[in-house]
């Protein structure tokens, strides 16, 4: 074997050590969600789960308000969903295929407010929604999530759209199609990928945000998922195996949509990012 | 606010700028079209983002207490807040720690990104699609979920990173606390941060590598250069502006960390826990100080502008081309 090839082989062992660390606690949650109790309550680690039981997910299902906010969290994440990919599609239209006074405005605004943390936003949201009343209702989070959501929506199916030439679109009208009609035929496959990474993209967004939810919706019956997670750690300690199993079922819709549309979400997010 | 906005942000502006745009041809005036395309869009975020962030800088001018909220209405004290801020001691603390927190996580998040990216390039292709799946899932892990699983980690009497450092000889970990020294918390927290971070990182820097030019770095090697030289002076250059965008990022995330530090300390940081935005919250949420929090949110908001200046002058540069 010759030395560069050994060399290779000493690179893969320490890539699959960095891959052994990196996937660790996500061995140790799963893990943990199906040990009982007094392999996870132990001084030395159990380190594969050999006696495996439901039994903490079927307490985490147990814990009040699980159903409640299970609901909550698809509530707001499709309310989300839906609403924001088809502004975010009508404003990107806009941007990308017209010149208007403004325009230049729109565009660094759509910038410039990502740069806005949301955890400095939440006191003017919180006494907004409080002077409405709207404090403890969904309707107030998926609101929030909107705003929060679409510049960065608008701004990357903008860049889906002005990448599918004009002159296509021409093309079919003189071919006799008509301006709808080109528009559906030529834009909207070309652009599709564009709609299923940013829905991806607000879908987990959405469905991971802790702070507005925890600020906003008060009430247990109320809550999001995320928030929800909390209720395993009381003044008595931590239900550990509860938690993980929680925090399993929690994580799990997401991992799912992730690696389901990865391919998209690479593409349609880091494309073009070094030519320049 | 999230993972890969101004890389994509990058990317299209980039592409857009080669790619010709042009008003609907057919149609030489589109008069009102435009505006009511993004009349919806616009509506939400003047009322959601834009409306908030005017009253939290009118807020930051009030005394906004209890019988203020129950009144819906603060009292105006001008620069009161501001100068109670100021004046604090602790203030200036919660400001220096903010930056070395995030000074050191965006450091160390671009350094392990960029060598384990290096890494990748080195080794076998199964290899590479094993350690790639791996980021994925950690990708995709949601941050409350990471703070949780970590937090058990961390676990002061079952965890099982007292029982690994103490078993492969780091000292005696059982039954340590992590949290009973901030300066051990805030490094529990950076290796949450860090870990979660590093998956995005590392993916955008190989997509970056991949597109270096093979005989560049060839050339270089049969001239002898050595691979920190050819990293240096060959790849490096290229990949510029990956690394401008992937640390102004990192800079913005690690700067406003929230739900880390919150969810990691139970939902009660002690103050030698507090970042800037958690001090704010506090402020607001715990002393029902509205004003004051939200004088120091303006604070926060402007420091980030400005360790971010740069870049966010590169992109309005880059509009004003296009919009000529």
């Amino acid at each position: 074997m010759s030395a560069r090839e050994l060399r290779r082989i000493g690179w893969d062992a320490v890539a699959v050590l960095f891959f052994l660390l990196m996937i660790f606690p996500i061995y140790w949650m799963v893990t943990t969600a199906f040990k009982p109790g007094r392999d996870i309550l132990t001084l030395t680690p159990v380190w594969v789960p050999l006696r495996p039981t439901l039994d903490n997910f079927a307490g985490a299902i147990a814990q009040p308000f699980f159903w409640n906010d299970v609901l909550n969290s698809i509530l707001i994440v499709s309310a989300t969903v839906l609403v924001s990919v088809g502004l975010a599609f009508l404003a990107a239209l806009a941007v990308a295929r017209f010149r208007f006074r403004g325009r230049a405005a729109v565009l660094a605004m759509l910038i410039g407010i990502q740069m806005v943390p949301l955890s400095a936003l939440v006191i003017p949201i919180f006494l907004f929604y409080d002077s409405l009343e709207l404090v403890d209702t969904l309707l107030a989070v998926v609101l929030t999530y909107l705003a929060f959501v679409l510049p960065f929506m608008t701004w990357t199916l903008r860049g889906f759209i002005v990448n599918v030439p004009v002159e296509m679109e021409e093309q079919a009208m003189t071919d006799g199609c008509s301006r709808t009609g080109a528009f559906f035929r030529i834009v909207f496959p070309l652009v599709a990928p564009g709609l299923v990474a940013t829905s991806v993209y607000a879908f987990i967004q959405a469905w991971n945000e802790y702070l507005i939810a925890y600020v906003l919706l008060r009430s247990g019956a109320h809550q999001t998922l995320t928030v929800w997670l909390a209720s395993f750690t009381t003044s008595h300690g931590t239900d550990w195996g509860g938690l993980m199993a929680g925090a399993t079922l929690t994580g799990l819709p997401v991992v799912v949509f992730f690696l389901a549309l990865q391919r998209y979400i690479a593409s349609g997010l880091t494309a073009g990012a070094v030519k320049g | 606010m999230n993972p890969a906005s101004a890389a994509a942000a990058a990317g299209h502006g980039r592409l857009a700028k080669s790619t010709l745009l042009r008003p609907w041809a057919w149609r030489p005036s589109a008069g009102a079209t435009p505006y009511f395309l993004l009349a919806p869009a616009l509506l939400v975020l003047a009322g959601v983002l834009l409306y908030p962030l005017a009253s939290l800088l009118a807020l930051s001018f009030q005394h906004y207490g209890l019988r203020q909220l129950i009144a819906h209405s603060g009292e105006w004290v001008g620069l009161d807040n501001y100068a109670t801020a100021l004046r604090d001691g602790f203030f200036w603390k919660v400001v220096l720690r903010t930056a070395a927190f995030a000074a050191v996580n965006v450091a160390l998040t671009m350094v392990v990104g960029t060598l384990i990216a290096l890494l990748l390039e080195r080794v076998h292709r199964p290899v590479r699609v094993l350690v790639t799946a791996g980021l994925v899932l950690v990708w995709a892990t949601p941050v409350v979920v990471a703070v949780d699983l970590w937090q058990w980690m961390f676990d002061f009497e079952f965890g099982v990173i007292n029982w690994l450092l103490t078993h492969i000889g780091f000292g005696d970990y059982i039954h340590h606390n992590w949290f009973a020294n901030p300066l051990q918390g805030f490094a529990v927290i950076t290796v949450v941060v860090v870990w979660g971070a590093l998956p995005f990182v590392v993916i955008t820097l190989s997509a970056g590598l991949s597109q270096v030019p093979r005989d560049l770095i060839e050339a270089a090697e049969v001239d002898g250069a050595n691979p920190l030289y050819v990293f240096w002076f060959v790849v490096a250059p290229i990949l510029r502006p990956v690394f401008v965008i992937l640390a102004t990022l990192s800079t913005i995330w690690d700067f406003k960390v929230f739900d880390q530090v919150w969810i990691m300390l139970n939902q009660r940081p002690a103050a030698d826990y507090f970042l800037l935005g958690i001090y704010s919250f506090s402020e607001s949420f715990r002393v029902t100080q509205y004003g004051l929090g939200a004088a120091l949110a303006v604070i926060l908001v402007v420091l980030l502008a400005g360790a971010t200046s740069g870049y966010v002058r590169h992109y309005m540069g880059q509009l004003g081309e296009e919009a000529s």
